[in-house]
């Protein structure tokens, strides 16, 4: 079970207001990303389900019981944070063990259920270190461990891979993905990097200033952002945004289209030339400037033979053009 | 950066004042050793003669050594127990957010400028006194009769004097390891069900542990060394009942004249002082290689 309803939930500090009023219901089992500039209030939003932080104001119900008053522990629900938290002075199994410690149980229950998690988590040879001994990403799993062997009713996590390089990220990306599968509990996953909302979630909780911009699957945040924001936020390069005479063309105050989706061709509607090319192999990306236009991020699909200085035509796929009013909604 | 070239230069250039202490060290302590072998009695200057090791005997057999010994021993652990459990519970005071946070701090930290003979002063005058202390005082308006601190429980007088002092040299160290420890952590803690009690029971207090060993060494070194507490407030006595090592020392050289004994006293302080550190350090060394 792992059901959490936030409703009209308002947090503020001061005269500040972080979270000014905010509803969203997570599923059962369902893998949530938030996902935001750093500030929008997904960390605080997140506390706020841990119960680290009490609402100013609405409610949060986890599996239909109110849980707004309720203290950390009596939620049934376990974290995992940025800074690991490990606690420095135990060894990894005491780490692990710590929350079944706290619950009262049985030495021998509770090692039996530290050496299941560190199974689960290739720990087992690491168990009698301690965290100051272990990588980065050694201290992220036992972190996870500690977090599991409670069997929460759901995860909470907060930017758990922002402290590793680039190449761990994408392998603890991918255990934190199989995790879920094999688990099945509600996961909370709190980032700032759409690549890691983009390829695990289940469901995208774009964050801004504290408010929702938008909630669905990844695909749907793609294929049809409602607002300049979301459509700027989610999609790696950002999308090209076209205001002016082109727009208007189009009858829109601004025109959004993503790079994979402007094609190099023969004779196009949009001719410029390219400031910088970036051949990666797999894809290359151009920045051309284009004549009336501006500077438009162009995805060339594997190994294009384009070079800084050239003339290119260029035109946009036909219906993945995204129409902006000048409220920055999209237009249907 | 530590070319051959330069680490010469640097072993140079530090040359004279590693000399210069090393001279300021060593020449008052061999002399010590030298007086401490003379039959020397500032009665009789001029009759100085070769004792040897008697001097030695006799400090060593005097029944006011072993009494300074045990006092030293009450007055160093009386005082680090008062310091270290007063210090950690003070800071997790401080610790907390309330109105006048920056002003309060400076007041806790206020009793350590105040120089040892002064706030011995203080005390002895103005709260300890039996017919104008503030204690006395409040034990007349309470109908009680007013205790004499520094005749019926002299040394117990001398470690809260101390303690006050030291005080808040521990909770100041404690304040700031309170404050490096990491928020998330205690977070955690929280999440995974620990009380407030047991946060502090397994959380903090381990993070307090090299603090608190920090602390405890460089407070034992002073301790071990306190005289003017003592001078100023009972002068040793009733007796020999508040006479630390340093004040027998002291007591023999200048109030007995004996110059000779003074200064076996001295040197037996000093290995006593050295056996405390190298034992101090091992403690230490143990606990910071975490």
């Amino acid at each position: 079970m792992g059901q959490i309803t936030l409703r009209n939930v308002k947090k503020s500090f001061g005269e500040v207001d972080v979270i000014p009023s905010l509803d969203l219901t997570i599923e059962n089992g369902e893998f949530v990303v938030f996902v935001g500039p750093s500030g929008c209030g997904k960390s605080t939003l997140l506390r706020l389900i841990a119960g680290l932080e009490d609402a100013s104001g609405g409610s949060i119900e986890i599996d239909g019981v109110d849980a707004t008053s309720l203290p950390p522990t009596k939620r049934g629900l376990a974290m995992v944070f940025q800074s690991y938290a490990l606690y420095p002075h135990m060894s990894v199994r005491k780490n692990i063990a710590f929350p079944l410690k706290m619950a009262g149980m049985s030495a021998a229950d509770a090692a039996s259920k530290v050496e299941a998690a560190a199974k689960v988590l290739n720990l087992g040879d690491y168990l009698d270190r301690r965290p100051g001994q272990l990588s980065g990403g050694q201290r992220q799993r036992v972190a996870i461990g500690r977090a599991i062997v409670r069997e929460p009713a759901a995860f909470l996590f907060d930017e758990p891979l922002s402290n590793l390089d680039a190449a761990l990220r994408v392998s603890m990306r991918q255990e934190i993905s199989e995790l879920h599968q094999t688990l099945k509990t509600t996961m909370v996953y709190v980032t700032h990097d759409q690549v890691e909302a983009m390829t695990m979630a289940d469901k995208i909780v774009v964050l801004h200033a504290g408010r929702i911009e938008q909630v669905g699957s990844p695909l749907d945040l793609y294929r049809s952002p409602v607002n300049t924001f979301v459509a700027g936020f989610i999609g790696s390069p950002k999308m090209n945004f076209i205001e002016g005479a082109e727009a208007e063309k189009h009858n829109a105050a601004m025109l959004g289209v993503r790079p994979e989706h402007i094609d190099i061709v023969e004779d196009g509607p949009w001719q410029g030339t390219i400031g910088l090319s970036e051949h990666l192999g797999s894809d290359t990306f151009l920045k051309v400037l284009v004549d009336g236009i501006g500077t438009l991020n162009v995805r060339g699909t594997g190994e294009v033979g384009l070079h800084t200085g050239d003339k290119v035509s260029l035109a946009p796929q036909p219906g993945k053009l995204h129409r902006f009013g000048k409220d920055g909604k999209a237009l249907s | 950066m530590a070319t051959l070239n330069s680490r010469r230069a640097a072993r140079l250039m530090i040359s004279p004042a590693v000399l210069l202490l090393l001279a300021w060290m060593v020449v008052p302590l061999a002399m010590t050793i030298y007086f401490s072998m003379l039959r020397y009695n500032l009665l009789m200057p001029g009759m100085e003669s070769w004792a040897g090791f008697d001097n030695y005997r006799w400090f060593l057999t005097d029944p006011a050594f072993f009494a300074a010994i045990g006092n030293t021993m009450k007055l160093v652990l009386g005082v680090l127990f008062i310091t270290t459990v007063g210090g950690v519970l003070l800071a997790l005071l401080l610790d907390q957010p309330f109105w006048g946070q920056g002003i309060v701090r400076v007041l806790v930290i206020a009793p350590f400028f105040v120089m040892p003979t002064v706030s011995a002063l203080v005390w002895k005058n103005m709260f300890l006194n039996p017919v104008n202390g503030l204690f006395a005082h409040a034990a007349k308006a309470l109908g009680l009769q007013p205790y004499d601190f520094l005749s019926h429980a002299p040394l117990a007088s001398i470690i809260g004097i101390v303690a006050w002092q030291w005080l808040p040299f521990a909770t100041l160290i404690l304040l700031t390891a309170l404050q490096s420890l990491d928020r998330e952590q205690m977070d955690a803690a929280e999440m995974d069900g620990a009380s407030p009690l047991q946060r502090f029971g397994y959380i903090t207090l381990p993070h307090l542990g090299r603090s608190i060993t920090v602390v405890i060494l460089i407070q034992t070194i002073f301790l071990l060394s306190v005289f003017a507490e003592i001078l100023v407030t009972t002068n040793g006595g009733p007796g020999t009942a508040s006479t630390n090592l340093t004040y027998l020392v002291y007591a023999q050289s200048l109030l007995s004249f004996d110059v000779g004994m003074g200064s076996a006293g001295g040197v037996v302080a000093v290995i006593l002082a050295n056996i405390v550190a190298i034992f101090l350090m091992r403690m230490i060394g143990k606990n910071l290689e975490r």
